[in-house]
């Protein structure tokens, strides 16, 4: 199994190490309830360098993009971060990622950590007829995300750059914590603003222990897998291996608004993808909050008044904020309007539960 | 990790408390540990006779589901209402105000089989 620069580290301070993605990755520090709420009010740090990047240049950089990326990347200039997936040619997810865009002939990809090798593998056989200069750097890279109300802020202390007034979805290169070449990006999973900030392995315990020593005073505090998880799922973010795989397609998964129709931008599996948007889709992922007292479950049945089976819990989880079971779950069309009941079968028992508009938790 | 001299264990991690023919049950300290925060528990199984083993309940953390088993044959007498509004009081005090459901013995020679303190302990490694 695969480890972090920053093991020993949590080790030290008491993590619950679990296997996850093919790392040995910390799920829980305190309680996922108190990391959940020090995100939602303060701050904390999540290692996240499990993550894989991806390094595209060259002149051809933008044409391999374009080809696999749902999104349009034409639109973006230096300094700013796009969120897309790559769609496979049978209409399904081959993983949803970040690309950042350095200069003209230089991006990064960010990609799930479970997904690095099939990600890689694919990437690679899509570029061989278009030839864009790409390298895996997932093993060289470490990152942290950093995530609250006041992460920007207690960051702020470890680099001269103004980095408090930085717009979502941009980043800098910049020197942090005395090092050079951190790349920080006002990006996140959580819903809660704060940056996610990428270096090389080794400098990776100075950069931790720094932005520790920074965030003390606002009460940082490390957060592991557990929370990350139960914030993400307040905000509805999808999870790919939950929410999207390769046979959900990003027009089911409500990802039409990062599956970009462009002029001339010929990207896999468009047709299809086009034809869904047009003409609609048998199944959508919407979000639920229970009526009834119980928590859904992945993989968990979602069933119409009459017990009908109408679709699946993709994820599920009491939400910490909003002290009420949530989840995500593909249904038929039909029941997919906000304000809709569907019930949940729950160890046998059908409880009510009506969809909502994502996010589930407004801040 | 806390194990109290004065309670039996079984190996899913359950404890109970034997007063004549009375029982009280509840989750281990190792049990909460590992399930992490508690955010619900479901008994509706009073005033059922269940089997030693049977499932009475069910207690759910953030991110996992286990099942409650009968430590015991007997009557489920009582639960834990408490628990319905404040479900983290079994990660503050398993043993004590985190009781789960209190029991009807049915058969008091079962109580043989369960583990020692000392067995308890060496079971979860600690």
């Amino acid at each position: 199994m695969k480890t972090t620069v920053f093991k020993e580290k949590h080790e030290a301070m008491g993590a619950k190490m679990v296997s996850f993605a093919g790392f040995y990755m910390p799920v829980q520090f305190e309680g996922v309830n108190a990391e959940h709420e020090t995100v939602r009010k303060a701050l904390g740090v999540f290692d996240v360098s499990h993550m894989g990047e991806f390094w595209v240049e060259g002149p051809k950089a933008l044409a391999l993009i374009q080809r696999i990326s749902s999104n349009d990347a034409s639109v973006l200039t230096d300094g700013k971060v796009q969120y897309a997936c790559f769609p496979n040619e049978q209409g399904g997810i081959v993983d949803d990622f970040l690309v950042y865009r350095f200069n003209d002939e230089k991006y990064l990809l960010v990609v799930n950590a479970a997904n690095i090798d099939k990600d890689w593998a694919w990437v690679s056989k899509q570029n061989e007829k278009i030839g864009a200069v790409i390298k895996n750097a997932s093993d060289d890279i470490s990152q942290l995300a950093v995530q609250g109300p006041l992460a920007l802020k207690a960051m702020q202390k470890l680099t001269s750059e103004p980095i408090e007034d930085m717009p979502y979805y941009t980043f800098k290169v910049l020197e942090f914590a005395g090092v050079d070449n951190v790349i920080l990006s006002t990006t996140g999973y959580t819903g809660s603003g704060g940056c996610e900030i990428y270096f090389e392995n080794k400098d990776g315990l100075k950069i931790y222990d720094a932005v520790l020593e920074a965030g003390a005073e606002f009460g940082i505090k490390p957060i592991g897998l557990a929370a990350r998880d139960t914030l993400r799922l307040e905000m509805g973010f999808c999870l790919y291996g939950n929410d999207i795989n390769d046979t959900t397609s990003p027009i089911e998964a409500g990802l039409g608004w990062i599956t970009k129709f462009a002029e001339g931008k010929d990207f896999i599996n468009r047709e299809n993808l086009l034809k869904q948007k047009t003409e609609g889709v048998s199944r959508k992922l919407v979000g639920f909050q229970m009526i009834d007292k119980g928590i859904p479950r992945q993989h968990y049945a979602i069933v119409d008044a009459e017990g009908n089976n109408i679709g699946e819990v993709t994820s599920g989880t009491m939400a910490p904020s909003l002290k009420v079971g949530i989840g995500m779950g593909y249904v038929k069309p039909a029941f997919a309007k906000a304000g809709t009941e569907i019930f949940i079968d729950i160890r046998g028992k059908a409880l009510k539960a009506e969809v909502v508009k994502l996010p589930f938790y407004k801040g | 990790m806390n194990f109290p001299e004065d309670l039996l264990y079984t190996k899913d991690h359950e404890w109970i408390k034997i007063e004549g023919e009375n029982a009280t049950v509840g989750i281990t300290d190792f049990a909460q540990k590992e399930l992490g925060d508690i955010v619900y528990v479901e008994v509706d199984t009073v005033g059922e006779t269940l089997d030693k083993e049977e499932t009475f309940g069910t207690i759910e953390a953030v991110k996992t589901v286990s099942d409650l088993f009968m430590p015991l044959s007997g009557e489920v007498t009582e639960f834990n209402e408490e628990l319905e509004s404040t479900p983290d009081v079994v990660n503050k005090d398993p043993y004590g105000e985190g009781w789960i459901i209190k029991m009807k013995l049915s058969d008091a020679s079962e109580t043989n089989e369960l583990l020692t303190p000392a067995q308890y302990k060496e079971l979860v490694g600690a």
